[in-house]
This record gives C-alpha cells, sequence and structure tokens, in this order.
C-alpha cells in the first residue's frame, strides 16, 4: 500500500516540473544581475517556458497555472498587474490549439514557431503598456528583449527537454 | 494516442474540450479584468500584488545574494587590475575634497551663526533605513527595484530612495518586509526638482531611458550642459538638495539629465524617512498620476 502511494506522490511531484521550472524562471528573471543595462532587456523567459511546456506537455501545465505565473511575474516585476496573465495566456491558447502540427517536426520547426509567436506576444504587450499608461513605451528594449528571447531560446529547449527526458517519461 | 472505444469517452471528449474553451475564455477575461481595475487604482489589486512580492521577497532575498558575492569578485579583480591608476585619480580627490571640506566647515559655521540670528527653521534632519536590493525589475516597460525593507521596518509610500551617489527613486508600494522603489527614470517618475546654481524649479520626467527630461522649465531659462540637478523639496515629500545628476544634452525644448546613481550596481540603498507634518496625504502621489506633458 505504502510503496502505491509513495510512487504516486513521487509522480506528482514529478508532475509539477512545468510549473516549477518556470517559476524558477520568473525568479530567476527578477533577480539584480550586475551587468549594466541587461535588466532591460532581459530575455523573457516565461514566454519560452509558457511556450515550450504548451507544446509537449500541456496536461501539466493547466491554464489556471500560467494565470498564477503571470500573476508572480507582474507582481515582481512592476507591470501592471494582469499584463503577463493575459498575453501568457493567449500565447498558451494559441500554441495548444496548433501543437500537433509540431508533432514529430524537428527543433527548427518548433524554432520558427517560437520566431512567430514571440513578436506577437510582444506586440500584445506592448500594446496593452502603451494603452494602460495611455503613452506609447519606446519599443527598442522590447525589440531587443525579443531578439535575444528568440537567440536564447533554443539553449532554453535543451535544459527544458532534459529535465522532461529525466523527470517526466514516466507520467 | 488514447483508445475511443467507450461511449462514455466519446462523450467526454467534446465536453472536456467544451470546458477547457470556457475556461481559457474565463482566465482571459479575469486577466483584462485585473488591468482594468488596476488602471482604476483598485486596493485590492495593490494588495494582491503586495502579498505575492511579500511572499517571494525571502526567496528572493536568498537568490539573490550568490549573485551579489559573485558580481563582488568580478568587481574586486576588476579594482586590483585598476589599482594603480585608482589611486592616482584618489589622491587627486582626496587633495581637492580636503580643501572643499575646509569650505564646507567654515560655510557650516557660518550658517549656524546666520540661522540664530534669523531664528530660521531648519528643515529636519532625515533618519534612514538601509535596505538591500533583491529584485531588479526593469524590463522593457517599467524601471523599478525590489528592496528588503517593508512597513514593519518604517518604510512609507512616497519616500526618497538615495544611494551613495545621489538619489534613485521613490518608494511607491509598501509590504510588510519588501517594498517598490519607482526608479527616476521610470515613464511614471516625476520629481520636483532645481537647478543648484540658478534655482530654477522644473520637474525631472523619466520616460524609461537612462536620461530622464526636464519639464515645465520656465521659458528662456538659461540652463546648460553640466548645471547641476537637485531635489527642490517642494510637496514636502522630499527633503530638499538631493543630488540628481547633471544636465549632459541639450536639444531643442528637451533637456536631458544623467544620474549619479549607478543603477547596475544598486546593491544596498537608503530609504529617508522624511515627512514634513504638514505633507500631502499619502493618496495623492505624483508618480502614479500618469505621465503628463
Amino acid at each position: 500500500m505504502n510503496v502505491i502511494l509513495l510512487r504516486r506522490l513521487e509522480r506528482g511531484i514529478r508532475s509539477l516540473t512545468p510549473f516549477v521550472t518556470t517559476l524558477a524562471l520568473v525568479l530567476l528573471g527578477t533577480l539584480p544581475l550586475p551587468l549594466p543595462g541587461f535588466a532591460t532587456v532581459m530575455p523573457w523567459l516565461t514566454l519560452m517556458a509558457v511556450y515550450y511546456w504548451s507544446i509537449y506537455r500541456p496536461d501539466l501545465l493547466p491554464l489556471v497555472a500560467t494565470f498564477l505565473l503571470g500573476l508572480v511575474q507582474d507582481s515582481l516585476s512592476g507591470t501592471p498587474l494582469g499584463l503577463n496573465v493575459s498575453v501568457l495566456l493567449v500565447v498558451q491558447g494559441v500554441v495548444v490549439s496548433q501543437r500537433r502540427f509540431f508533432h514529430g517536426k524537428t527543433f527548427l520547426v518548433e524554432w520558427w514557431g517560437f520566431m512567430l509567436v514571440a513578436p506577437g506576444a510582444a506586440l500584445a504587450a506592448w500594446v496593452l503598456v502603451s494603452l494602460y499608461f495611455g503613452v506609447l513605451v519606446a519599443p527598442q528594449p522590447l525589440g531587443i528583449q525579443l531578439l535575444l528571447s528568440i537567440a536564447l531560446y533554443p539553449c532554453l529547449a535543451w535544459l527544458f527537454a532534459r529535465a522532461q527526458h529525466h523527470l517526466l517519461r514516466s507520467t | 494516442m488514447r483508445q475511443q472505444g467507450s461511449p462514455v469517452r466519446r462523450l467526454a471528449l467534446p465536453v472536456k474540450g467544451w470546458v477547457q474553451r470556457f475556461a481559457f475564455v474565463l482566465l482571459v477575461g479575469a486577466a483584462l479584468s485585473l488591468l482594468v481595475f488596476g488602471k482604476a487604482g483598485s486596493p485590492f489589486i495593490e494588495r494582491l500584488r503586495l502579498t505575492i512580492t511579500d511572499a517571494a521577497a525571502p526567496v528572493l532575498d536568498m537568490l539573490s545574494r550568490p549573485v551579489a558575492s559573485a558580481s563582488a569578485v568580478v568587481e574586486e579583480v576588476r579594482q586590483l587590475v585598476n589599482l594603480r591608476s585608482e589611486m592616482v585619480l584618489l589622491r587627486d580627490e582626496n587633495e581637492r575634497l580636503r580643501r572643499w571640506q575646509a569650505v564646507a566647515r567654515k560655510l557650516e559655521h557660518e550658517n549656524t551663526a546666520f540661522r540664530d540670528l534669523l531664528n530660521f527653521v531648519a528643515d529636519p534632519l532625515p533618519g534612514f533605513i538601509t535596505a538591500r536590493v533583491i529584485g531588479d525589475a526593469s524590463g522593457a516597460f517599467v524601471r523599478s527595484v525590489l528592496i528588503t525593507a517593508g512597513a514593519r521596518d518604517g518604510v512609507r509610500k512616497g519616500q526618497a530612495v538615495v544611494n551613495s551617489n545621489g538619489l534613485v527613486g521613490r518608494v511607491v508600494e509598501t509590504g510588510a518586509r519588501s517594498a517598490r522603489v519607482l526608479l527616476l527614470t521610470d515613464l511614471n517618475a516625476r520629481i520636483p526638482v532645481v537647478v543648484e546654481a540658478t534655482r530654477l524649479a522644473a520637474i525631472l520626467a523619466g520616460d524609461n531611458s537612462d536620461r530622464p527630461r526636464l519639464i515645465f522649465l520656465p521659458k528662456n531659462a538659461r540652463v546648460s550642459v553640466g548645471d547641476r540637478i537637485v531635489t527642490s523639496g517642494r510637496g514636502g515629500m522630499l527633503p530638499a538638495g538631493l543630488p540628481i545628476g547633471v544636465v549632459t544634452s541639450l536639444d531643442g525644448d528637451s533637456v536631458r539629465v544623467q544620474p549619479f546613481a549607478n543603477w547596475h550596481t544598486l546593491e544596498y540603498v537608503r530609504v529617508l524617512d522624511y515627512v514634513l507634518s504638514s505633507a500631502l496625504p499619502s493618496t495623492h502621489l505624483a508618480d502614479r498620476a500618469g505621465p503628463q506633458r
């Protein structure tokens, strides 16, 4: 009996991997790094995480989890509460509806998909923020952030894939 | 792929999809309402944000320590490399400062004497609370940092935050053990300032760039590159005379100021505990009123 219970518990903890990795990236993204100007163009780590997990394990990253992650990100980064929440939710909705397309394709297709999704998400965020503050926010930092996110996506996707391989094979 | 044999499964699948679509619309709706309520200044939104920030503060505090020590090591190495040239510079500076010290002593005596003569009511000297920066939330849209001190340490909304170089920003949100500091450079930051030499009053307005603008300068005001900008103390929320930066460029109407504060080396800051008894009610903060020209 106990063994079964333990196994179930273990599986439960493992299945938190997508949520926990994304939450860790939210926290990592807010740490003060000693690189001049880097915080301004910090890659959009949560977007990459939500994109990846929406393709591979949407069952383990339910919409409510994404909602909470966006809430934490907005609270910590001081952006209008609801900004990251809505953008990440819409990204997840779009990606999950198209995920069959990515199955069995090479990584390049997944990366290419990210190159389409990320600018859309950035544009949506920019429009929302500009509406919220009632002023056109300078788009340059966002552009650099976007390019960095696209460039870094393969590294992060590799890490996620390792985590998925080691922790989620059986779930 | 699951097998879709049983009739229950066949029925359950579309229902599941329908429920998910419903949940999606509901959650996106909730997210957008958060934005709308936040814009309307709902206290619930602020409390929600503060609760989350407070809960994350100890974790961020812990995580930011190794980052801070790593950057300290890098700084150490850099200093070792530049030791010689740095020493020459410091010797020069020391010389100059010693002369300044003499002048300052003399002026201080003179000032006290004059104040005694005039029965001048001096500004209260601010006390301060030192806090560590645990979160740099300077993303593409906002410029703010999280610090380790909060309401239980005496941090209140509107207080000035400085480091050794000068004004950094002011407190806009306080949780129990953490607070958010809106930097001078944020889109919504508005600081009443004066040009130190000419005493011209203006407002320093951030726009998310590294160098905020001076607005509401009097027409035909003469400002030149290199002028020092300090807080004016108007509005009673900030002490007067805190150094902010120097004017670096004059481009038609736009006067840009380079702040003294070094944003990427902000590790410890001081929150000045300075509130005049006749100050504005704490709900009225120019910072959150949104940008204006």
